[in-house]
This record gives structure tokens, C-alpha cells and sequence, in this order.
């Protein structure tokens, strides 16, 4: 007998499908926001499959730091490739040349808050109305009151106590010129939900996901990959290098995105030690949400993802 | 793997943040660093206990005041569901909050407490669950440790709560005796109240029977978007409808009508992109071809030659009123229902619905802020409509402000009006 039950996994993709139709039905330029991570990439093949057998009728827009790993952008190129998509790249060393923005002068410094500027003017001159991001409400505490169609105004900034009121699946996106919606169709996923899909769907991902032996070294509890961007500190000595085998939760700016010691190379594996995990995906490995208490909300206010 | 979708509520100081806190730290889903950042928290603010209350408030103004101004959304699973909370704000002038986590939850969890028993608020948001459409509803009758764990307090409460509860449509009504900050019967049952002999709360939220809530007799299929890919050459002749399921069940070669045109056609196939499927239901996203070509486009919907949605421009519905600016009658507002957006006129408020009492003012010139109320509206175009009580997918719609695009009320369909 059939039960007409879904699963979760296929109960929160169906709804994510709907959410990518209502803003092709109901928007002149959406776009996705793709940063080669494992919930940008849940995202595309959801989008992929809402909008089948059409291709999707919108492009992808990276903002690229400089400082991201090289291979997340050759895996961005290769799905660009695979999927016959437009890629849009905001570079955040173009507007640092250019003046627009200042780097922080210590070599190495975190990019992150500098991409907003550049997101908000690649945003602006594409003239996008609606922007696809990746973001989940169980990532952090402000995200998790933010709607699935999130307004901002035109500076791109989010007003958290002005939010409207999002009822049933009747997504409200009037707005007004100059303003766009983000919109985040895995508002309702968990990090476990989001590998259980990329296991049931096979869907691709950079294999620094995976664990692979690399150099690293310890910085305040985190384990930091050696590289262009990250070296060990002159006098300190706790900073000493070596190998492990590691994998990524979250694969940002080079800079401020941590490795965890692992052993999982296949999703069943990271779904098993994602289950046992005691410490949340950003705290273990974001650097750039330690700040202060309200480090999200005040980002998110400014314009940020 | 089900999911269960859940609002809670309460007032400001039933304890509501610390009962999440507790379901989430008890069933592990709190992560070290999080207790950590909320230990820490709890330590600057002078606090006697880790405030588990601390994990959910999570704006900085939030914290400040220490009360929650916005719907929260928080995730957990055991071995049995995935459940979604609707973590909602207690205080008065937030009810359109309540109504918001209501809108997409199957289930209310109210708190009570147990020195106080049910408040006003308690009856406000039990009438808002109700209003909204919600079959179970969760009585947790908190701070049983503050009065001694008393079986007769207890059984005082829950007689108070079903007397009134009588009066609303919710079906299902369980209390429980908790303590959310001790712990006692939200995950483990307690060992404090022996005399009680029902699940503790996460064993109810794991067993409560929801499936059947779902209608799957009307057919109802809002098409969402019209798929012609004319580019690719081989997919010249595809025509396809998406949409999710919003209530019945669908099968190839069934016979449908499409609204409003009335023409009709059979299933040709149910398309997805992982391959076509024999039968769609709710809450699928699917896309559907039909053997004959006609002329359908976004809003239009798919039924059954024999059950079909009422089709009408004249309107009775509750509203609950979201703006600060009043509702009167004459106001010209958008509306979308389903997925198709049309212009209202209101043309009456037939009562203001006082929540504490139920008592209907017949009298009440507006409905301000926080306010709910039965109106009668005109469309510009026909809706297609069922009761909001046996669909909650074609009997809900949003009103929206033409000036601010501001959504200022949620709206519940009665029937037609004269």
C-alpha cells in the first residue's frame, strides 16, 4: 500500500524547488550566488532540477577573494563547464587595485568583510532582482530569523527588526527599485541534511571535502593549511607544522577557513562524523564569526551573504 | 526520515526559550561551542543556572531585553523525525509573529505556568493555533518543580485549559507536567512526578500521528510555471506544467480541468528531473504534461472534473492584521493566493474577534495591529478556493500593501460571501 509519505530529504527538496520556480516565475534577473562550497552546490543541482529540461535561466555570480583555494575554482569552472552556465566573477583584488576598498596591512588578513563591497557592486551593476544564496538558519543564531525571501534595501543592507512576515509557502517579493531579495531555499537544511542529499544525489564536490593529507598548524585551536596566506607567526613557537589528514566543513577564504582532522573521504563517512560532531560548523572552522557575539548579524546588516 | 513541523509559544516568562534549549541540548544537538559561547553569556549576566534560554535569542536587541522579537527557526532530529521549531514570541504586540510560525507547523506546543495557570496570553495563542488550522496542540505545564510537583495543581490546570479549549477546532490536546529548566519529562520522564503516566514531550513529538492531517482527496495543482525550453531543438514540442501538489493525489492518465478556462485533458506524464513518476502528492514538486494542448499559464489550477475548488470574486475570510496602519473598510489592497496575485477591495469587517473571550464585536469600525477579524472582500479576477479548515494550501492568501509592499495580514477563506 502506498503511505503518500516523502522523506525529510525529499520533503525539504521539494520545497526548495518550489521556492527557485516562484523566483523564476516571479523575477526579471535572479541569479545564484556560488561560492563552490557544499551548500552552493546543493543549491545549483536544486536549481538544475527546478528548472529542467531547461537550462538554468539565470547565471552564477562568484565573488572571488584572491585568496580562494585553487580547488574550489577549478571546481567552480568545471560544473560552468558541465552545465554550460554563465559565470559572473566580482574580484575583490580588482577593487583593492582600483582603490575602491583598503586591505588591512597585515599580511594574510581576512578578506571576508571586504567582499561585501565587492558582492553589492557586482550585484548592482548586474542588476539582479533576486539573488540565491546558500545560507541555513541552523549555521548561526541571526540566520536562524532570517526569512527565506529576506529584503534588502538599496544599499544591500538587511533590516532584521523591519523583516515581513512570511506566512504559509505565499512569498511575498514586491519591492521597490534599486531594492532586490536574497532569497535561501535551504533556509530549513541542517549540515546533516545537506550531506545525506549530496550522498543520495551524488551531487559534486571539491575534494578538499574529502581528507587528504596536507601541512597544517594549530592557531588558536584551529588547524590552518600552510600556505600563501598562512604561515606560522615569527615568536610563536606553538605554531609548529605538520602533516595530518584533514578535511573541510566549510570552504571560504583560505585565510579563515580551518581544516578538522579526519579521516572521512566519502560522504557516508562525513555523514557519520558529521552525526557525532560536538562542535558546530562554524565555531570549529570559521575564524571570522569568533569576532564578537553579534559578528553575523552585524555583517548581515552591512550587506554581507 | 519524517518531519515534523512545530510552533511554540508562550508568554515571556513561561520559560518557552529554555524548553528549546533543553530539547536541543538534551537530544545533543547543542554544540560544545555553542554551550560554551552561552555559559560564558550566563556568567557575565549574573545568572544562577547555564541559561539554556541564551542558545535561541539571537538578536543582539534580544539579548539586551531578554525576550525574543522575532520567529526563530531551530532544527533537530532523533532517530524517529527531524523536527522544525517555530521558536515565537510570547508578548502581545507580536501575535502576528504566532500566526507566522503557525502558518507552516503542524503542531503547538503552549506553555504554562505552573504557579500562574493559563493567562490570556495562554487562550490568545491557543485560539491563533486553532484560527490557523492546527490539529495538535501540546500543553506543557512548566515550573512543576516550583510547586512542589503537585499531581492536584496539575490536574487544576489541565481541567482550566480543556474547559476552554472546547470552544476551538483543535481535536488533539495533550498536557504534560515538565520542568524545562530541570529537565524532568522533556526528553526522560521524570522521577519527580511518578503519578504522571503519559510519554514526556520528545516521545510525543516522535509518535503524534500527523500523516493523515494531510488532505489527499481534492486535487489541487497551482501551476506554478509553464516549461517550454524552445532552445533546445529536440524539446521543441515539451510543454510542461510545474508545481507542487498542494493537496490530492495525482496519476498519469488522469482526467483533469484546468481552471479557469474549464477545458479539460488527461495526464499525459509526471515529470521530474530525475525521471517521470506514476503518481505525485503532496508536498512534491513536479511537473505535469497533459495530452491535449491548451492555453495554461501561471495560476491557473489543475482539479478533477468532479472536485472542483470554489470559483468566486467575493470573498469571506478571517485576517489576522499585520500593519500599524489600520485596516477599514474601502482599502484597495493586492493579494496573492496560491501563486497568483490579484487586487482586493475590502469591503466590510463583518466582526473584530476578541481572542481572550471569543466574543464577536459586530461594531468594531477597523481592525488595528495584532487584530483578528472576518472580512468580506471583492477580487479583481476569480480565485480558486477551497475552506481554509480542509485546505490549508488553496484557503490561505497574504495581503499586500500596493504603497509599502509590505505583507499587513494573513488571510484564512470562510466561504463565498454575498
Amino acid at each position: 500500500m502506498t503511505t503518500y509519505r516523502l522523506s525529510h530529504l525529499d520533503s525539504l527538496e521539494a520545497e526548495a524547488i518550489y521556492i527557485i520556480r516562484e523566483v523564476v516565475a516571479e523575477f526579471e534577473a535572479p541569479a545564484l550566488l556560488f561560492s563552490g562550497g557544499k551548500d552552493s552546490a546543493v543549491l545549483l543541482h536544486l536549481a538544475v532540477k527546478a528548472c529542467w529540461p531547461q537550462r538554468l535561466p539565470f547565471p552564477l555570480v562568484h565573488v572571488d577573494t584572491g585568496h580562494n583555494f585553487p580547488e574550489v575554482i577549478s571546481y567552480r569552472d568545471s560544473q560552468v563547464e558541465r552545465l554550460k552556465l554563465r559565470l559572473v566573477v566580482g574580484s575583490v583584488q580588482e577593487d583593492i587595485d582600483r582603490g575602491s576598498i583598503v586591505e588591512h596591512p597585515t599580511p594574510g588578513a581576512t578578506r571576508n568583510r571586504l567582499q561585501t563591497f565587492t558582492l553589492l557592486r557586482v550585484l548592482e551593476e548586474g542588476g539582479y532582482d533576486a539573488v540565491f544564496g546558500g545560507g541555513r538558519r541552523d549555521e548561526e543564531k541571526a540566520r536562524a530569523k532570517e526569512r527565506i525571501f529576506s529584503l534588502r534595501d538599496e544599499f544591500g543592507q538587511w533590516n532584521p527588526r523591519a523583516q515581513r512576515p512570511e506566512l504559509w509557502n505565499v512569498y511575498n517579493t514586491r519591492h521597490r527599485s534599486g531594492e532586490h531579495f536574497r532569497v535561501f531555499p535551504l533556509s530549513n537544511w541542517t549540515e546533516l541534511d545537506i550531506w545525506q542529499y549530496v550522498e543520495q544525489e551524488s551531487v559534486p564536490l571539491p575534494e578538499i571535502y574529502f581528507a587528504h593529507r596536507r601541512p597544517v598548524f594549530r592557531r588558536s585551536g584551529m588547524l590552518l593549511a600552510l600556505g600563501p596566506f598562512t604561515q606560522p607567526r615569527e615568536g610563536h613557537s606553538e605554531e609548529e607544522v605538520f602533516e595530518a589528514s584533514v578535511r573541510y566543513r566549510t570552504v571560504g577564504d583560505m585565510t579563515c577557513t580551518a581544516a578538522v582532522e579526519s579521516a572521512a573521504v566519502t560522504p557516508i563517512e562525513i555523514i557519520t562524523e558529521t552525526a557525532l560532531s560536538r562542535v558546530s560548523e562554524r565555531g570549529a572552522t570559521r575564524t571570522d564569526d569568533r569576532f564578537s557575539e553579534a559578528a553575523m548579524e552585524d555583517r548581515k546588516r552591512e550587506g554581507y551573504f | 526520515m519524517e518531519l515534523l513541523r512545530f510552533a511554540t509559544a508562550g508568554s515571556v516568562d513561561d520559560g518557552k526559550s529554555t524548553l528549546i534549549g533543553r530539547l536541543l541540548y538534551d537530544s545533543k544537538q547543542v554544540f560544545e561551542d555553542q554551550l560554551e559561547a552561552v555559559e560564558a553569556s550566563s556568567l557575565a549576566r549574573g545568572d544562577e543556572y547555564t541559561n539554556l534560554a541564551l542558545l535561541t535569542d539571537g538578536l543582539r536587541a534580544e539579548r539586551e531585553q531578554g525576550i525574543t522579537i522575532d520567529v526563530a527557526y531551530r532544527y533537530f532530529a532523533t532517530p524517529r523525525r527531524k523536527f522544525i521549531i517555530a521558536d515565537t514570541p510570547g508578548h502581545t504586540q507580536h501575535t502576528r509573529n504566532m500566526v507566522t510560525g503557525c502558518s507552516t507547523a503542524d503542531l503547538v506546543v503552549l506553555l504554562v505556568d505552573a504557579r500562574v495557570g493559563p493567562t490570556e496570553q495562554t487562550r490568545r495563542h491557543a485560539t491563533v493555533a486553532s484560527l490557523l488550522g492546527i490539529r495538535h496542540l501540546v500543553c506543557c505545564i512548566n515550573k512543576m518543580d516550583l510547586v512542589d510537583w503537585d499531581r492536584a495543581r496539575f490536574e487544576a490546570i489541565r481541567r482550566e485549559f480543556d474547559d476552554f479549549a472546547t470552544g476551538l477546532a483543535v481535536t488533539d490536546i495533550t498536557c504534560i507536567p515538565i520542568s524545562a529548566l530541570r529537565g524532568d519529562n522533556i526528553v526522560e520522564r521524570s522521577s519527580e512526578m511518578k503519578w504522571y503516566d503519559g510519554p514526556a514531550l520528545l516521545r510525543h513529538l516522535e509518535e503524534v500521528h500527523i500523516s493523515s492531517d494531510r488532505n489527499l482527496v481534492d486535487l489541487r495543482f497551482p501551476v506554478q510555471r509553464v516549461v517550454r525550453p524552445i532552445a533546445a531543438n529536440e524539446l521543441r514540442d515539451f510543454r510542461g506544467y510545474a508545481g507542487q501538489m498542494a493537496s490530492g493525489v495525482l496519476q498519469v492518465g488522469d482526467e483533469v480541468v484546468v481552471l479557469p478556462s474549464g477545458f479539460s485533458s488527461a495526464v499525459e506524464a509526471i515529470e521530474t528531473a530525475a525521471g517521470p513518476i506514476e503518481e505525485a502528492y503532496p508536498p512534491m514538486s513536479v511537473l505535469v504534461r497533459l495530452k491535449d494542448e491548451l492555453d495554461v499559464s501561471r495560476g491557473d489550477m489543475l482539479c478533477r472534473p468532479h472536485n472542483q475548488p470554489s470559483v468566486g470574486q467575493d470573498i469571506s475570510a478571517m485576517v489576522c492584521w499585520m500593519s500599524e496602519v489600520a485596516l477599514r473598510p474601502g482599502a484597495k489592497l493586492s493579494l496573492k493566493h496560491t501563486t497568483r496575485w490579484v487586487r482586493a477591495l475590502v469591503k466590510d469587517i463583518q466582526y473584530r474577534l476578541d481572542v481572550n473571550t471569543l466574543h464577536r464585536d459586530r461594531e468594531a469600525p477597523e481592525l488595528s495591529l495584532n487584530d483578528i477579524g472576518r472580512i468580506d472582500l471583492r477580487t479583481t479576477l476569480p480565485l480558486f478556493y477551497d475552506e481554509y479548515r480542509s485546505n490549508r494550501s488553496t484557503g490561505s492568501f497574504v495581503l499586500v500593501d500596493d504603497a509599502t509592499n509590505a505583507t499587513v495580514a494573513a488571510g484564512m477563506i470562510l466561504r463565498p460571501s454575498n
